[in-house]
């Protein structure tokens, strides 16, 4: 089984959000870079059909060099191959374009991306590429076993979950679930060292259009100060819930 | 030109979400000059929707359809949006819209934009504001795309009605065998708790609740308030609560109107996830929590022994209120 896990580039989830030029860009000074946590709990389980089932993983980035420690790392994880497509990433469907490129030319049996970056929260990319590939597509995906040419997965609906089965070529979204926050894997020395030596292709990227533009940021307005209940008075919050905010 | 919107239903009823992105098309059908279509499928009482300013709803009445199911639901979907020529697609930010929208941009070749939180701030360009780096900032984003596709956060605009007479009409899609690949086996969904995603209200406990034989009072809170019960994430990677409810950055969102932590601290990710709720009530014994800079409204003190008092009052006020 050859298995393609896409990687996002992203702001660790401690950093401060800061916009530069005019608030069009978002400002990368200071800010520390991680494999995007959605698309973390999809390599860690790909690492699982890796070891118990022989499968082959490469992992791909759409984006510029400086993505390429974020690759390294999911190399010191434990894929084989690293894939960066060299282009910023402008939107969803420009970056699911380079994908599909990528996933045909390795005609991969199972794709594995995060239901959302972190970042844009776009939550798109993995649907337009199955969409792009006509794939099947499990999105919000909690759980995945591979038999043979079948998938059995679980998928978070609102208030619960659903169980569905698919046969590859299969895309999934995926997040927490697909393995436990205690599985996932601190890179070790040795797959640090060994990952220096394994290939990371930089391959053109194709002329594709974009859809959409993100012309301007803000931030949100700052908050007011909290008001404080004595918790002997708990009529007051009452009051203040249905009265002031409305809420109950 | 008309805006279309995805109406979903559950047993055949609207959901509320269906309301609001009915309200919310009507006022981009209008800065645009056009009228709001919807499409449904299996409901019960489709003519429903004209109170919220719809025009024509096509009911798609299929057996084969009564499960969502995203590729066959996108198909469809794509089919009445061609056949009603609507240049704006209009969606909710369920999981089952969240599912669906990425593929129906591909079918559409349509440019998505998700978690809007406001009407568009021009229409010509199409240019919204969406929510990015999971509510720390907003982001302006143009479609520059014939046909656009909008996908609307929950609670982000709200119900208004608009008194329209809605026709209604049976649409039957084509559909191809590719449609149901994916197939759901089951589905394991508690009947009567309300979601997070639907929620007014969300009641939510954190580490300083000790241990999950401690959730009652939580339970109570939310069974008097109708709410939906939610945690952050140690409780739920500890097990003592399900995965589902675990809110935050790397968890669900939260939009709703009122969200209550009690014995939460407010770590950043914690926060980057319910910042959409409107107002935000903590109650935590350290008075240093950062979650007291992110509230509207706090209570300094011990969980144990204010949730049950608490309880007590919002039955009381419930009971008056009623
Ligand atoms: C990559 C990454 C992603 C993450 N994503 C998320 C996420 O999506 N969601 C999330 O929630 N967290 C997330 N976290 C974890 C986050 O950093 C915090 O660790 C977590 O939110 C803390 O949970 P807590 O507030 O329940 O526990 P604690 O931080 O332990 O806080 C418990 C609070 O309870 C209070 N308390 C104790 N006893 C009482 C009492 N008797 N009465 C009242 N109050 C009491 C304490 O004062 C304290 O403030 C993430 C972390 C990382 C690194």
């Amino acid at each position: 089984m050859k298995i393609l896990v896409c990687i996002s580039h992203v702001p660790d989830t401690t950093s401060k959000i800061n916009f530069t030029d005019g608030d069009s860009k978002f400002d990368t000074n200071g800010v520390n870079f991680v494999i995007n946590p959605n698309d973390e709990f999809g390599l860690t389980r790909a690492m699982w059909f890796k070891e118990k089932q022989g499968a082959s993983v490469d992992v791909v980035n759409v984006g510029e060099k400086e993505t390429e420690p974020t690759l390294r790392k999911a190399l010191a994880i434990g894929a084989d191959n690293a894939i960066r497509v060299d282009t910023p990433a402008k939107d969803g469907f420009q970056v699911a374009q380079q994908l599909a490129k990528v996933a045909k030319d390795g005609d991969y049996d199972l794709i594995i991306a995060g239901r959302e970056s972190i970042d844009y929260n776009g939550g798109m990319v993995p649907g337009m590429l199955a969409a792009l590939l006509d794939a099947n597509f499990i999105n919000t995906c909690i759980s995945l076993e591979i038999d043979g040419d079948t998938a059995k997965a679980v998928r978070e609906i609102d208030g619960g979950k659903e169980s569905l089965t698919a046969s590859l070529p299969l895309v999934i979204g995926g997040q927490k679930g697909l393995v436990e926050e205690s599985d996932l894997k601190i890179p070790n020395m040795r797959g640090i060292m060994q990952a220096r030596k394994k290939p990371l292709n930089v391959v053109e990227p194709e002329e594709v259009a974009t859809q959409t533009e993100a012309v301007k940021f803000e931030k949100p307005a700052p908050k007011g100060e909290v008001k404080l209940v004595d918790p002997e008075n708990l009529d007051e919050l009452i009051d203040l819930l249905h009265n002031e905010a409305k809420a109950i | 030109m008309s805006v279309l919107i995805y109406t979903e239903t559950e047993d055949g009823k609207f959901k509320k979400a269906a309301f609001e992105v009915a309200s919310y098309a009507k006022e981009v059908a209008e800065k645009m000059g056009g009228e709001v279509t919807a499409v449904s499928f299996n409901a019960n009482n489709a003519s429903e929707l004209g109170k919220y300013g719809v025009s024509k709803v096509l009911n798609i009445q299929n057996d084969k359809l009564g499960k969502f199911n995203a590729e066959a639901y996108a198909d469809a979907v794509s089919q009445v949006a061609q056949k009603e020529d609507s240049k704006v697609v209009v969606l909710s930010q369920s999981a089952n819209s969240k599912y669906l929208a990425p593929l129906l941009a591909v079918h559409l070749d349509a440019g998505y934009a998700s978690n809007v939180v406001d009407t568009p701030e021009s229409t010509d360009p199409f240019t919204v504001k969406r929510s990015a780096f999971t509510n720390k900032a907003f982001n302006f984003t143009k479609i520059t795309t014939e046909v656009k596709i909008v996908g609307l956060s929950q609670n982000a605009f709200g119900l208004k009605e608009n008194e329209t007479e809605a026709t209604t009409e049976d649409f039957s899609p084509e559909l191809k065998d590719g449609d149901f690949s994916v197939n759901v086996e089951s589905v394991d969904k508690a009947k009567d708790k309300v979601t997070i995603a639907d929620a007014e209200i969300v009641v939510s406990g954190g580490r300083g609740l000790k241990g999950p034989e401690n959730w009652g009072m939580i339970e109570e809170m939310a069974d008097i308030l109708g709410a939906a019960t939610a945690c952050s994430k140690p409780v739920s990677d500890m097990g003592w609560r399900p995965h589902s409810e675990h809110v935050g950055q790397t968890g669900k969102p939260v939009a709703s109107n009122l969200y209550i932590a009690v014995g939460i601290s407010g770590a950043i990710q914690h926060l980057a996830g319910i910042n959409a709720a409107k107002t935000k009530v903590v109650i935590n014994n350290d008075p240093e929590a950062p979650f007291f800079k992110a509230a509207d409204y706090g209570v300094v003190g011990d969980a144990f022994e204010i949730v049950p008092k608490l309880n007590e009052k919002l039955k009381e006020f419930k009971a008056k209120n009623a």
